[in-house]
């Protein structure tokens, strides 16, 4: 019984240390179209000095998982390493047309349209994997989208760590308070990718996050 | 699948709206629950379901609906909303709905109103009102 207790004590003193050592799985989730892309490519410029992938305005710019590994984000004298994760956005219908209103082709809309439905899959099935997740979502567009409520729903049953940012909020149309009201139980801040405006309150609020995986 | 042997969605002549009670849903597994829900969706109806379904039974759904547009012709996926009337409820209502649902193994204070994409353009949602914009 005494070795017992002994071993176990000792496994999870060896566990814990090991599970300190790992990256942690930082996922970006969110509608197509947000600026998840461009706000991991602007955390990735700032700490490695390369981007993770490109930005379109035409939406399901990407349309498979991307990574970086080994981001590690300063912040305050405070470091700590992550794994950046970019999905797909989550959409509940892709219809080919609709890309063809930004000239493409209707071959490149029905490949572009395919591979997206592809993504979509894909960014759900990452779901399980994530250790703590930013939802970006975009401040000049209505927030009680069901995609965002059902994110967020699944990352609450899985019992995962949510931040969400509100995006573009150096646009005219940008309405902060609304996601806020929108998802009072989460902190939200207000950012613009583009412009890197108040990141520095991001990586705050990551770094507290990071506490409860 | 080869194109010859694509489903194929009607030509839309119209559509109907159809009720769902959540009793038809309760004793079935969430694979069974996502299927009888796009069997409705593809015979164009907007389905209004009575509850709402588990958050990893509408991911289920969306990762579904995503698998068969291509393959069924005519369909591009789906709009979707739940309503729920537990939005801005105290601590001791919370309580009391989830017991409720515990006890009903759903929650039957929500509405899920679901329909094929081609029949339903978007589904406005603010939490006052919900409106649904057809094609």
């Amino acid at each position: 019984m005494a070795i017992r207790i002994f071993r176990n004590f000792f496994k999870k003193i060896f566990t814990n240390l090991f599970k300190n050592k790992k990256d942690i799985k930082l996922g970006f989730y969110g509608p197509p179209n947000s600026g998840k892309t461009s706000l991991v490519n602007r955390i990735c410029k700032d700490f490695t000095d390369e981007e993770i992938g490109s930005v379109s305005k035409i939406p399901h710019e990407t349309r498979s998982v991307q990574f970086k590994e080994k981001v590690e984000i300063s912040h305050k004298g405070k470091s700590m390493i992550f794994k950046m994760i970019d999905t797909p956005g989550i959409a509940t219908k892709i219809d080919y047309e609709d890309f063809l209103k930004y000239k493409l082709k209707k071959k490149q809309a029905r490949d572009r349209a395919k591979e997206a439905t592809q993504g979509i899959i894909e960014s759900i099935k990452w779901l399980d994997d994530m250790d703590m997740v930013v939802i970006v979502l975009d401040s000049t567009e209505n927030p009680y989208n069901q995609v965002n409520i059902t994110i967020i729903g699944n990352l609450v049953a899985r019992k995962i760590p949510v931040l969400i940012v509100a995006n573009k909020v150096d646009l005219k149309k940008s309405d902060l308070k609304k996601i806020e009201a929108a998802f009072p139980e989460y902190e939200t801040i207000g950012i613009s990718a583009k412009y890197g405006d108040n990141l520095e309150e991001f990586y705050e609020s990551v770094f507290k996050l990071s506490k409860k995986v | 699948m080869s194109k010859s042997k694509k489903k194929s969605l009607k030509k839309i002549k119209g559509f109907s709206i159809q009720f769902l009670p959540y009793s038809k849903i309760r004793n079935l597994d969430s694979n069974e629950r996502v299927k009888k829900i796009l069997k409705i969706i593809l015979g164009n109806n907007i389905l209004i379901l009575q509850g709402k379904l588990r958050p990893e039974e509408e991911t289920r759904l969306i990762g579904d609906t995503m698998a068969m547009i291509g393959h069924i012709k005519n369909f591009s996926g789906v709009e979707l909303a739940v309503i729920s009337g537990n939005d801005k409820q105290g601590f001791f209502e919370k309580m009391r709905n989830s017991v409720v649902s515990i006890i009903t193994q759903g929650d039957l204070g929500a509405i899920t109103i679901i329909g094929p994409a081609t029949i339903v353009k978007e589904i406005k949602r603010n939490p006052e009102k919900i409106e649904l914009m057809l094609s």
